[in-house]
């Protein structure tokens, strides 16, 4: 299939999901109409609820509380899972003493968590990042101290053999692997980073994508929680475009990387 | 053994031995005795499994002797040996670095200015025949331009012993030849102590000055020592057509068609340590 049809057909199934919607909702079939729009809402009252969220300028309060509590998540839960993975990797008496509640907690659904860090942190971002933190450390953390363990003992000896010290081993070798390793899960950490802020700002905030989509809920606005979903998948697949950009640059020494991503 | 130049490596009776998972010990080596002097190419040959890499591991101060001792220029081996350089049988460049990143980077580790240290290794990217090939990562090279660049990272550092683990395994028959050329032209200009693994002897009759053989493992020890009395420089093309190397070919052969064939006994039943 060529990148045209390809793309004609992708745009098909939008169109198409669309037209059925609208119709479904709107045009009765035989005396009565399938999808109430009460509970399904209709296409074009959910294009102009985002329409008006973008044309006020509401929106940009939401998404950006939204991404700052994502990226926060990321980047606190990130350097917490590189220095407990890289401690544990190098002390694996410390490991194994930690390894049972490491996979207990691991074990633990974040969502029973989301109240207690309420208690803790209040309603405002802290909660929220507290929440995509537990999730984002434990993927960096398993990674990272995979990525250490299984330096190549040959590209390990090499490095000695070179004269580096175990510091420059460190920088030199254990580092690009770990790194290359937490890499290889950018984009499922990113995920989570955003699913954390999300779920927190659904049970509880005064801010944010999953505020909005939580207090449309509320006044039984369907249309609002379908424009919100909307918004959100845009907001995530952005995101996950930038993380791709990055990856690319990062990993141009990795034989798959580039490759399969595509 | 020429006694007018020192003793670049000395195994005096080294044993090698591994505890294994089930507590019992397994002796890859045993009682390992003999010497490379300053500039001398030696050659080891032996049977798959015959602890040829172990005792080079020796050499290098990765691993420790269960007994017997190790002397570098007649001082006793205790930590990493800092006098060799040592290329890899499997890939040992960091898959992270360009081609001249990791050239440069035993210069770098010594504290030599990044400039310099890309600036020579660069020249010696191109003496390996990869000058154009600086910027590549390990992943977009072949494998025998793998083997060059790590030639290169090895030689940067002008060690005074090499020690090669059967460097040109994994490659064809043709470009091991014409790695083993480069080797021959890059060893002449320098003549450094080379101790060089292979379980091919015609690879090692060509290139080195003397041919260790080793018996088949468990336990293998030193069954021969031969002095190659062919002219140098040498050409690995030309040299196999030569009469003298066919008589010390069948001689040695000899000696090693034994040992090969228990060695091939021994790794058809279940083991794989090499």
């Amino acid at each position: 299939m060529s990148r045209v049809t390809l793309l004609f057909c992708q745009v098909l199934v939008a169109v198409v999901v669309l037209a059925l919607w609208q119709a479904f909702t709107t045009v009765p079939v035989f005396g009565h109409i399938l999808l109430p729009p009460f509970f399904f809402s209709n296409p074009i009252d959910v294009f102009s609820q985002i329409v008006n969220w973008f044309s006020t300028g509401v929106i940009w309060k939401h998404l950006a509380i939204t991404l700052w509590e994502s990226i926060l998540a990321f980047v606190i839960g990130s350097a917490a899972g590189i220095l407990v993975g890289f401690w544990f990797a190098r002390q694996p008496r410390v490991a194994a003493v930690f390894d049972p509640y490491v996979k207990m907690t691991n074990a633990l659904p974040r969502v029973v968590l989301a109240p207690i860090f309420a208690l803790w942190f209040g309603l405002g971002i802290w909660s929220k990042v507290a929440l995509g933190v537990t999730l984002v450390f434990f993927i960096v953390f398993f990674n990272v101290y995979q990525g250490v363990k299984e330096v190549s003992t040959t590209v390990l000896d090499n490095g000695r053999m070179l004269g580096m010290s175990e510091r420059q081993l460190m920088r030199h070798v254990y580092w690009p692997s770990a790194l290359s390793w937490m890499f290889s899960s950018l984009h499922t950490s990113v995920g989570f980073a955003v699913v954390g802020a999300v779920v927190g700002e659904y049970l509880g905030a005064a801010a944010g994508l999953g505020y909005l989509i939580q207090q449309a809920e509320g006044v039984f606005d369907v249309a609002g929680v379908f424009a919100g979903m909307f918004v959100l998948s845009a907001f995530v697949i952005l995101i996950d475009m930038a993380v791709t950009l990055v990856e690319r640059r990062l990993l141009v020494w990795r034989p798959t990387a580039a490759e399969s991503r595509g | 053994m020429d006694k007018a130049k020192p003793t670049a490596v000395a195994l005096e009776d080294a044993t090698v031995a591994f505890r294994l998972a089930d507590a019992r010990v397994y002796t890859a080596v045993e009682k390992a005795h003999f010497a490379v002097a300053d500039g001398e190419f030696v050659a080891i040959v032996g049977p798959t499994g015959c602890g040829k890499s172990t005792l080079l591991n020796v050499a290098a101060g990765l691993l420790k002797p269960a007994a017997g001792a190790v002397r570098i220029f007649d001082l006793p081996l205790t930590s990493l040996n800092r006098d060799a350089g040592y290329l890899f049988q499997a890939d040992a460049l960091f898959p992270w670095k360009t081609a001249i990143d990791n050239v440069a980077i035993g210069l770098e580790i010594k504290g030599t200015p990044r400039e310099e240290a890309l600036k020579r290794a660069q020249a010696w990217l191109t003496s390996v025949g990869l000058g154009a090939f600086a910027n590549r990562y390990p992943h977009m090279l072949s494998g025998g331009q793998r083997k060059r660049v790590g030639l290169a990272q090895v030689l940067i550092r002008d060690p005074k012993i090499l020690l090669m683990d059967e460097p040109f395994g994994p490659l064809d028959a043709q470009t091991r030849q014409v790695m083993g050329n480069l080797l021959l032209e890059l060893w002449t200009a320098d003549r450094k102590a080379v101790l060089f693994v292979t379980h091919d002897l015609e690879e090692a009759i060509a290139l080195a000055d003397r041919v260790v053989i080793m018996s088949a493992g468990p336990g293998s020890r030193i069954i021969g020592d031969w002095r190659v009395g062919l002219p140098r420089p040498r050409d690995i093309f030309e040299v196999r057509l030569d009469k003298q190397f066919h008589a010390l070919h069948r001689e040695i052969w000899g000696v090693l068609k034994e040992e090969v064939m228990k060695g091939y006994a021994q790794s058809s039943q279940a083991r794989g340590a090499d």
